[in-house]
């Protein structure tokens, strides 16, 4: 009896010595901004790339959505794309660059061109490769020295980790979204509840989302601390993979199926931790720290230092109230914002956008707010486009942009000005990171819709 | 890699959890395409009051006349969550840091500090705060640390062991090319490479 990490570990396992065991890695996912030093030291080494074909590669972090011409952008920024166009043509990798129609944010690209598969192992130089878990792959994210020891050996050298279950159990309420359940995950656990554990999540809920909302989920793993999160393949993951691009395909097909359908964790396997929760409980969130596990719901009082027992936890809820600019004991549904994101690698992908539309729809963007959608990738934005979704944004007063990173991180001219408050559906609200001085909400896309349009947070689950 | 075997230095202490490493290393200098030059932007945020870095911020404690010159920083939980960017252990070991010791460490970070020559050390919370207490009364506070018998050692006497994997701390001791450790064991890899084609032909894209 194994649980589904015992058995990708072990159909992996290439040597196993003095507690470190060399994993073989199925795919490589490879973008701009983790690999050039990676690339430099293959060629200082007289190494090459060991499987071009496992190697996919990307532009996103450092990409405008404003335009697709690299010249426009920063010299620096066009240097480190350009080097990635270099590197993927000396290597023989196959990239999506600006001008490709597939192009955008790695962890969307991969799975919607079946590039991501149950049982693989699958890496990049990104600590949200867990996204790709949501299949049941086995994915995380590592630094480039690691990314080119991939490259160079197409394994890499790992100390097992624990294994850990977190069991989602009933009906979510109406306005509740995944985003919702891996906020009040970390909120519980911890933003180390989970380090050195992989997670993989159970339980009826999770079997209900679409595979958009298990990505939502198993991309926030690493903000819970865990290595890597996963879920189990069922028919919903299957349907998905039929008849994509890099899916295997006839009789290919059949057979990755029948080994796909033996990779759930055997009834009976023990995890070495579980942790349950009621779907019931689970109520619309937003962060109102400068750490993930800052968060609460949105019928809540932003929490006073004296709120928390451990000295270290109250320095730090001081330090975020000072950071953010919040006094203990606000509503949270007064606080107003007066930018809106919607996008990342978290929550840019159709259904996404599909919800978001629906809420905003005949609406219009407070006077006070500037709100942009981004789609994760050129599929994702024709396939809104040929529904109509654009329109609704931006006659709502969205600006309608091309894909990538943006304002998740900030590496590109999507920043946030110093006090600018911001209602985001990313993954992190450290400080800085949307730009210094900026502060961050992290919410589900509907969230962000609604508080676009009212220019302050609002209940979903009652808004008209 | 360079080699880590014992150091000596001043440890310097930075009085925050779950630091992050868009705090290390901003992402506005992750554009660069080496793996140099990273250390004047370490903690970029927090160091300078401009956004050119010039004026620092006398505030933040690694620019205190006694944290000069330190090796070592001693710092609270979660230390290095977040971004795998590996720009955050370069640009510690840039500014002098060989080794950093927390409660606890992100994994991809913990990892990084390895490939790096960096040692992370865990030690438990009270550990910590008794090392928090003894630096802050003791301005310039050196400590030894010696990684073959895994302690940490204060000028006051005490010890406090650490533990570390076998594997890294190997590498580690002896500055070996992991990359090179690896293809020791090329003829596994290319067995289980043939033997998984033949069960996973659709793995292996033409």
């Amino acid at each position: 009896m194994k649980t589904m990490f015992e058995k990708i570990w072990d159909l992996h396992l290439v040597n196993e010595e003095n507690g470190s065991s060399i994993i073989y890695i199925d795919r490589h996912l490879v973008h701009e901004v983790t690999s050039p030093q990676a690339f430099e030291s293959l060629r200082l080494t007289n190494r090459t790339v060991r499987r071009p074909d496992a190697t996919m590669a990307t532009m996103d972090h450092n990409v405008s959505t404003r335009n697709r011409d690299m010249d426009l952008a920063d010299p620096i920024s066009a240097l480190q794309m350009k080097t990635l166009m270099n590197n993927c043509k000396e290597f023989s990798i196959r990239l999506f660059d600006l001008n490709h129609p597939d192009n955008g944010i790695v962890h969307v690209v991969a799975p919607e061109l079946g590039v991501t598969q149950p049982g693989m192992t699958i890496v990049c130089g990104d600590s949200h490769t867990s996204t790709h878990g949501a299949f049941g792959a086995l994915a995380f994210g590592i630094g480039t020295s690691e990314v080119e020891h991939v490259l160079a050996t197409q394994t890499l050298v790992q100390q097992k980790p624990k294994t850990m279950e977190i069991r989602v159990e009933g009906k979510l309420g109406k306005g509740v979204t995944p985003k919702d359940i891996i906020l009040t995950i970390i909120g519980r656990i911890g933003t180390d509840g989970a380090t050195g554990y992989v997670i993989e999540y159970t339980g009826d809920t999770i079997r209900s989302l679409s595979m958009e909302g298990r990505m939502t989920i198993c991309n926030m793993s690493i903000e819970a601390g865990a290595r890597a999160g996963f879920i189990a393949p069922d028919e919903t993951t299957f349907q998905y993979l039929k008849d994509r691009e890099f899916s295997p395909s006839g009789a290919d097909f059949d057979k990755a199926l029948e080994k796909w359908k033996k990779l759930g964790t055997d009834s009976g396997a023990t995890f070495d931790k579980t942790i349950i929760f009621k779907a019931e409980d689970i109520a619309p969130m937003v962060t109102w720290g400068t750490s993930p596990g800052q968060v609460i719901s949105v019928t809540s009082n932003i929490p006073s230092p004296s709120d928390f027992s451990e000295s270290i936890a109250k320095k730090s809820a001081e330090s975020a109230l000072q950071y953010m600019g919040l006094k203990e004991g606000t509503r949270l549904q007064d606080i107003e914002v007066n930018k809106v994101f919607i996008g990342s690698c978290t929550n840019s992908r159709i259904e996404d956008l599909r919800e978001a539309a629906g809420l905003v729809k005949g609406k219009k963007v407070s006077s006070k707010v500037n709100a942009i959608v981004v789609p994760g990738s050129g599929r994702v934005k024709r396939q809104a486009e040929k529904e109509g979704l654009d329109k609704v944004f931006i006659e709502a007063g969205f600006e309608w942009r091309n894909p990538g990173c943006s304002m998740c991180l900030a590496m590109n001219d999507d920043v946030l000005d110093p006090g600018d408050r911001c209602a985001s559906t990313s993954n992190r609200n450290f400080e800085g990171r949307q730009g210094k001085g900026g502060r961050t909400h992290l919410v589900s896309p509907t969230m962000a819709a609604a508080a676009a349009i009212e220019g302050k947070f609002v209940d979903i689950r009652n808004w008209k | 890699m360079k080699a880590f075997t014992t150091l000596e230095g001043i440890a310097a202490l930075l009085d925050k959890a779950n630091v992050d490493t868009d705090q290390i290393i901003p992402k506005q200098f992750l554009r660069k395409i080496e793996r140099t030059g990273f250390g004047i932007h370490l903690f970029h945020d927090w160091r300078y009051t401009d956004n050119e870095g010039k004026n620092q911020n006398k505030e933040f404690s690694l620019n205190q006349e006694r944290y000069k010159g330190a090796t070592i920083l001693l710092t609270r939980d979660n230390f290095g969550c977040g971004s795998s960017r590996e720009h955050a252990p370069w640009a510690l070991e840039d500014y002098g840091f060989r080794c950093i010791i927390s409660p606890s460490f992100a994994d991809i970070f913990y990892n990084n500090c390895f490939k790096n020559g960096m040692l992370p050390i865990v030690l438990p919370s009270s550990d910590v705060d008794e090392l928090f207490q003894d630096i802050e009364k003791n301005s310039g506070r050196t400590l030894k640390i010696d990684l073959a018998s895994q302690k940490v050692i204060s000028k006051n006497g005490k010890e406090y062991s650490f533990v570390v994997d076998p594997f890294r701390k190997d590498c580690l001791y002896r500055g070996l090319d992991d990359i090179g450790l690896t293809l020791i064991h090329e003829k596994k890899i290319s067995e289980f490479e043939n033997k998984n084609k033949q069960e996973y032909p659709w793995l292996y894209i033409a």
